[in-house]
């Protein structure tokens, strides 16, 4: 195959439309592919430990920073959900567990996991570390901002934890930040602590839209030759999207964030009407709590998404990688990532049905919510379809998928629940509601991280983690986790409402007791089981099995770089050259049950190869 | 053990929790138990395809794994097929989105005989106000507030005066009488909800929510904020008491009107003041 880029430059600099192909008497016409447009980046190479190491402009080194900030502020997160669930399952068993740190716990614990660890996490890590894999480039477009996107992250993690140990503690206002009672007294963490959440989230934001910009241009001018934009595998796509969301859909968090800080700072009174507190009115007024709301759900609604599709694309290159079988449908799902990304900018306001806007706007809102239910039910559909006469490797990575395909499902379905404006109404606001979002935007996306960190595990350390382990793993957090959200549902129906420190005798809520001792001591199990992987990483690390090149048999390009792990660059001295879409598995006539995207046509000529 | 076996009994036990289940809702006790029949029909389209869904999958799984000397189907697309799921998923949508749409335009339209009931929330606590004899609610503004007014009417307001006022988080209600709950918040969100009435709406300050239903069950209810509003969210409770029409009619009287309170405060003022001049 080599023989094939010798010449690479050197075809880039022409535009020959000839380059002799691989299969002899076949007309080298059809492996024919477009010479390139522009030439190839120049790299700051770092030589010192902290240039390569600490503030590196590789993008893998910068995704797997990100993957490790990301995970430390995740682990903070599940151990305050652990301190909640002791509350909630043993009310009174923490002497130190008052009503304000319960909330600042709730609060913390919800920003955290959304913005902090899913969202980091998804575009930070897999973003940083995949994008420029699997379009072929040697690195983002660039790498500088790149690299000060990770610190600016970094400042705004320091930022948030900072802000438990300022006076008051944290803002305990719960993760929607609702005013006015974000930055009143009576609301634990109204002073330091919902300034510094603020803060934290502006940096954050700005971070993110240097990453982002390298994301979204890198896809669209660095691609290799070859590589159309629909033979991209659908990780590119899933993230590609969502940080179209992102750049959308974060200016209406951060100017929410900015100016709750200018009422609570200076006084004004954006969200702020007149306000009788303890006998006094106070000196706001004229202000719309609910334009806060506008804000929060027009970012907080594409939110859901800005995880939601990374892990779609994700997924589906896992499902298909291990059953041995393309994804059914490509096209059909590169669109209804589109199409759902879209959409999500039209539905926000069914967060709000019982907030107090206008009661009409329903019909509106239940209407596109609904209609988003169709793509995502395609994708579903294809993704089960993709198993149907697979060839599926029951492996550790298969069973996240699983997981991801129950869970997933299961969380759509409630989801169809809340999104119908009259089903929405007695069930907002109670458990029905955590149970739901935790179900298809926690444990959902947390299958697909965990599927995703057994699967290219081998590609980042070269080695396999631990089989045994990961199924371990596997199952204790898949049933640990479906036994918390499943029976929540039902604390729901009763109608206990979210966000109660206590139900003190509520008669309908006595029944509830012994459920809530089970969910909080699964959810005690499904935390520490996290703890598996951790050591799993460990033991590989150590003496894990070697991977070599390209241990899964997988088509996309990710696999083909000519060292494992990839080294800075990439590729060597030359660039891949596409043929093919990133889904050739199993093509009947060809010697293996795969065929890479660098496979020109002339080398599997006898194959029924239907879609490049 | 094959891995199928235990998604298989995942679903199955999903299944069985819940028909076996004890935790459900409550005895709807108002007009809205339409919401609850919209809630089963989702329950069982959805529940339908969730149960599908993973079957297959789990069928896939037994059927189809992997084998040294299988190869896997290689079929890129399925025009026909993906069309037909289109369509089919697209009419089950309209299934379930036009009877709560049905629904939604029941909650949104207000009957013209519905009691208006001002229900003023704070941190942390309840209390209501009923229009008089005049049928009308007085209006209200926050800075009227103090001790001889506790609900800031608008003191030039004809309409106020006989508003009958109950300074308590206890209010009662006739049985089969609609009511338009006006939700009113003087510092933050809150919201007045009653899990067996189904309906809520959240009061945000600076302006008034409203939303309405019609009791169908005597006896007593508690009421629970069900929007966040600081450390008291969780003992900010109040109470309901629906009762019929002669039961209601002897609480009516025992209450006292915003003129009644004036008076009074009048009477105590001049008794301070000849206390004075003594």
């Amino acid at each position: 195959m080599s023989e094939d880029f010798k010449d690479n430059k050197t075809i880039q600099a022409q535009s020959s439309e000839t380059i002799s192909g691989g299969g002899s008497g076949v007309s080298p016409d059809i492996d024919h592919v477009r010479p390139a447009e522009v030439e190839e980046q120049d790299l700051y190479h770092g030589h010192s430990f902290i240039t390569k190491w600490i503030f590196c402009q590789d993008a893998k080194v910068i995704g797997v920073q990100y993957f490790l900030l990301a995970t430390f502020t995740g682990i903070i997160g599940l151990i305050l959900s652990w301190l909640m669930r002791l509350q909630l399952g043993f009310p009174g068993a923490a002497s130190f567990m008052t009503a304000e740190h319960y909330y600042q716990f709730v609060t913390m614990h919800g920003m955290i996991m959304v913005v902090y660890f899913l969202t980091a996490l998804f575009l930070g890590g897999f973003g940083n570390y995949l994008i420029p894999l699997m379009v072929g480039a040697r690195d983002m477009v660039f790498p500088y901002l790149n690299m000060v996107s990770f610190w600016m992250f970094f400042i705004a993690v320091g930022v948030l934890l900072a802000s438990f140990f300022v006076p008051g503690g944290p803002t305990g206002a719960g993760w929607t930040l609702y005013p006015p009672q974000t930055i009143l007294e009576g609301t634990p963490g109204s002073g330091m602590g919902i300034l510094l959440m603020c803060l934290s989230l502006i940096l954050f934001v700005a971070g993110f839209t240097m990453g982002g910009l390298n994301y979204l241009i890198t896809v669209l001018q660095a691609r290799t030759r070859g590589m159309t934009l629909m033979r991209m595998p659908l990780t590119v796509w899933g993230i590609f999207t969502a940080t179209v969301l992102a750049m959308l859909a974060f200016p209406a968090l951060l100017v929410g964030a900015l100016m709750m800080s200018l009422d609570k700072i200076l006084g004004t009174s954006f969200f702020m009407p007149t306000i009788l507190k303890a006998g006094e009115v106070l000196e706001y007024g004229g202000g719309s709590p609910i334009l806060f709301q506008h804000l929060f759900w027009f970012f907080g609604h594409p939110e859901v998404y800005i995880v939601a599709l990374p892990a779609f694309g994700i997924i589906s290159d896992l499902i298909s990688v291990h059953s041995r079988k393309n994804i059914f449908g490509y096209r059909m799902m590169v669109w209804a990532i589109v199409g759902i990304g879209g959409l999500s900018f039209f539905v926000w306001a069914h967060h709000m049905y019982v907030s107090g806007m206008n009661p009409w706007f329903g019909f509106f809102f239940a209407t596109t919510t609904l209609i988003i239910a169709v793509p995502t039910a395609m994708k579903v559909y294809n993704w089960i379809l993709t198993l149907w006469r697979g060839n599926i490797r029951m492996n550790t990575v298969m069973l996240w998928c699983l997981g991801f395909i129950v869970t997933f499902v299961n969380g759509g379905i409630t989801g169809i629940f809340l999104g119908n404006v009259t089903v929405d109404v007695p069930l907002s606001d109670t458990y029905f509601v955590i149970a739901h979002f935790h179900m298809v935007m926690g444990i959902a996306p947390l299958m697909v991280i965990m599927g995703a960190v057994y699967h290219w595990f081998p590609l980042v350390a070269g080695r396999f983690l631990d089989e045994k382990l990961g199924k371990w793993h596997f199952w204790a957090t898949f049933l640990g986790a479906y036994s918390i959200y499943f029976p929540m549902h039902y604390l729901g129906f009763i109608g206990v409402p979210r966000r109660y420190f206590e139900m003190y005798d509520s008669p309908y809520v006595a029944s509830a007791t012994g459920m809530n001792e089970f969910i909080s001591l699964a959810a005690f199990l499904v935390g520490a089981a996290q703890f598996i992987l951790i050591f799993n990483i460990i033991k590989t690390l150590k003496t894990g099995k070697p991977a070599g090149s390209n241990p899964w048999k997988a088509c996309s390009l990710e696999w083909l770089t000519p060292t494992v792990p990839p080294e800075h660059g990439n590729w060597g001295d030359r660039l891949p050259v596409v043929h093919r879409w990133a889904y050739d598995y199993s093509v009947p006539g060809a010697k293996e049950d795969f065929i890479t995207q660098t496979t020109p046509p002339s080398e599997v000529v006898n194959t029924g190869v239907e879609k490049t | 053990m094959h891995p199928g076996i235990i998604f298989f009994l995942v679903i199955f036990g999903s299944v069985l929790f819940h028909i076996f289940t004890p935790w459900y809702w409550t005895d709807v006790a108002s007009n809205w138990g339409g919401m609850d029949d919209t809630i089963t029909l989702t329950f069982w389209v959805g529940g339908g395809v969730f149960v599908a869904v993973c079957l297959f999958m789990v069928y896939c799984v037994f059927k189809f794994s992997y084998k040294e000397d299988r190869k896997a189907e290689y079929k890129p697309e399925d025009k026909k097929l993906e069309k037909i799921l289109t369509w089919a998923t697209t009419l089950g949508v309209i299934a379930l989105l036009a009877p709560g749409l049905v629904i939604w335009n029941q909650f949104v339209t207000v009957p013209k005989n519905a009691l208006q009931i001002d229900v003023m929330a704070w941190q942390w606590g309840w209390q209501y106000r009923l229009p008089g004899e005049d049928g009308k609610l007085g209006t209200t503004q926050i800075t009227n507030i103090n001790d001889n007014n506790p609900f800031g009417i608008n003191l030039d307001d004809p309409y106020g005066k006989d508003d009958v006022l109950i300074q308590s988080d206890v209010i009662n209600l006739e049985n089969n009488q609609p009511v338009k709950i006006l939700l009113r918040s003087v510092d933050v969100l809150h919201n007045w909800y009653v899990p067996q009435f189904r309906a809520k709406m959240d009061a945000v300050p600076g302006i008034v929510t409203y939303y309405w239903f019609e009791p169908n069950k005597t006896g007593k209810y508690e009421v629970l904020c069900a929007e966040y509003c600081g450390v008291g969210h969780y003992g900010m409770r109040g109470g309901v008491i629906v009762q019929d029409n002669q039961d209601y009619e002897n609480w009516m009287q025992k209450q006292e009107t915003f003129s009644d309170l004036v008076a009074k405060q009048e009477a105590l003022e001049a008794e301070k003041t000849k206390l004075a001049k003594k």
